[in-house]
């Protein structure tokens, strides 16, 4: 991967001079590099990750695995179901997966009802849609490679040798 | 009352910045850049390899040496990367990280009075553990030539008592290190004078301007050296303590003697946790070692931005700025940074007289601390 990709991935706020830095590049090479990735939809957005379980107001947010058989249409395959499915707001995530089911959803809605409700008024009643299994989930350990804890305080001593 | 510790113990050079290091520790919410570990935490692999055998139930002695298995592995490693052959059975001893390997050897091979050459500045413990093992240390000052060793310097410092020369490098605290060229220049003096050469390259992993060549590779100089490495700072491994000796098999047999009436072995767990580290972490390593190149970059860049000369260093973490612009002493600046920004970073003096001037920077901390030290520094500078 691109060592500028890797910077900004580890921290989007990283700025053009300070990779410029990092780098040995001009800032303004960086800077072009960056426009290029955004342009190209190499880099799609940026963003905090947040654990939501520390935030101060209540989240009641949930969220589900949804997992959906499918009957792929003539010429376009799956990938016009899909697209039928993952158009709707609700759905945060969709793959086309192999094994025993078709595609994979993650589901976000505010409570667990809207969650049912999308799953049984817009996703069900879909045409070439066979079947939904759904699980809730329940707990987050680790998200996008990123260990959901407090931070952890550092174990090293302040100064050694 | 007459006191019972040794004379020779009680004359030993305490370290003059023990304050300076207490007023660290007793401080709160310090950003520290003083750090000589990796701030990285021992790869999960390394770690689940030492919990699981301690599951099954591995918890007794090892061989003196250390354990065979891990031995080979060293063996081969070495082998695979610098061509080097150290017989598992003879020239590999298992020892508590490189401190130990160090005194091992000193006491090894020192006869009363013998002379030890050891560039400074330096990593704090060549100078005493020589005078406890009876030699007397000289210490080689730098500082005139960018803090690389030359020829010449040594030429100056030998005499006829001169047995052994201390090589580090990568240097703590300078981050000095040396292309195959400029050591096998140093290696003709040596040979000339028939020293022998005890080799600290526990930083070896973390050169990145040029391959690191191990001494022991130069012609001659395999039977004289005694080459020092260790887990901690590869593989993020400091707490383990462990590393290696390789030398010919008559001065590890001696170093063995010692180590087997005071060390006995190595804690079986950091050996098993090291077999796995070699078996299946130099990844991490190469990912280590990435990550800390962009780190020196962007620290030395903004050092010499904000006018602390800072020559780039070739290897290690840690930048060795010159703060004699400001006119303040090292330990004048480190602690008044301490105080008025609650950044913590070494005096140069820590590691030797001739390191007055001079800071020592670990950048073994995360890109958001260094930022943010760097920024700290920067207001620092600016109100004196």
């Amino acid at each position: 991967m691109d060592e500028i990709l890797e910077i900004l991935e580890k921290d989007g706020r990283s700025t053009p001079e300070e990779i410029a830095k990092m780098l040995k590049r001009k800032p303004q090479k960086v800077r072009e590099a960056i426009r290029k990735f955004e342009k190209e939809g190499v880099i799609l957005k940026y963003k905090a990750v947040i654990n939501r379980e520390l935030m101060r107001e209540s989240d009641n947010r949930v969220r589900a695995l949804i997992e959906v058989n499918v009957t792929p249409q003539k010429d376009v395959g799956f990938d016009k179901v899909a697209e039928r499915i993952y158009s709707f707001p609700e759905v945060s995530s969709c793959y086309l997966i192999s094994g025993t089911y078709d595609l994979l959803l993650i589901v976000e809605g505010s409570n667990l009802h809207t969650v049912s409700q999308f799953v049984a008024e817009k996703l069900s009643p879909l045409e070439n849609v066979k079947g939904t299994t759904t699980h809730f989930l329940l707990k987050k350990y680790k998200e996008d490679g990123v260990i959901l804890k407090h931070r952890e305080e550092n174990k090293r001593i302040a100064i050694s040798y | 009352m007459k006191r019972f510790v040794a004379k020779k113990v009680e004359e030993l050079q305490p370290s003059g910045i023990r304050v300076f290091f207490d007023l660290v520790l007793g401080m709160k919410e310090v950003i520290s850049l003083g750090v000589g570990e990796p701030d990285f935490v021992t790869p999960w692999q390394i770690r689940e390899a030492g919990i699981y055998s301690l599951e099954q139930g591995f918890t007794s002695y090892t061989s003196n040496k250390g354990l065979y298995k891990l031995r080979l592995s060293i063996n081969r490693h070495l082998k695979a990367q610098y061509g080097l052959d150290y017989s598992p059975d003879e020239e590999i001893l298992i020892t508590v990280g490189v401190s130990e390997g160090v005194d091992l050897c000193l006491r090894a091979c020192l006869e009363p009075e013998d002379k030890v050459l050891i560039p400074v500045p330096s990593y704090v413990s060549y100078g005493p553990v020589t005078e406890l093992a009876g030699g007397i240390p000289v210490y080689i000052d730098t500082s005139s030539n960018g803090f690389k060793l030359t020829c010449r310097m040594i030429e100056e410092a030998v005499d006829k008592k001169t047995k052994a020369i201390v090589l580090n490098y990568p240097v703590n605290p300078t981050g000095v290190s040396y292309t195959k060229k400029e050591l096998a220049a140093l290696s003709n003096v040596i040979l000339k004078h028939k020293l022998l050469c005890i080799c600290d390259e526990v930083y070896a992993d973390l050169t990145y301007d040029f391959e690191h060549t191990v001494f022991a590779t130069l012609p001659g100089m395999r039977e004289r050296t005694v080459y020092l490495n260790g887990f901690s700072k590869s593989y993020a491994m400091t707490g383990w303590r462990i590393g290696y000796a390789c030398a010919p098999a008559e001065i590890i047999a001696a170093m063995t003697k010692i180590h087997q009436y005071t060390i006995m072995c190595v804690p079986i767990t950091a050996q098993m946790a090291a077999c796995e580290a070699m078996h299946s972490c130099r990844k991490d390593v190469e990912e280590m070692k990435r990550e800390y190149r962009r780190r020196r970059e962007l620290v030395v860049a903004r050092l010499n931005d904000m006018g602390l000369a800072c020559r780039k260093p070739e290897g290690a973490f840690y930048a060795f700025p010159s703060i004699k612009k400001t006119k303040l002493t090292s330990m004048q600046f480190a602690e008044r940074l301490l105080k008025e920004q609650k950044v913590a970073v070494v005096p140069g003096t820590a590691f030797g007289a001739c390191g007055e001037g001079f800071l020592r920077i670990s950048y073994a901390s995360s890109m958001d601390n260094l930022k943010e030290a760097l920024n700290r520094i920067e207001v620092f500078l600016k109100s004196l």
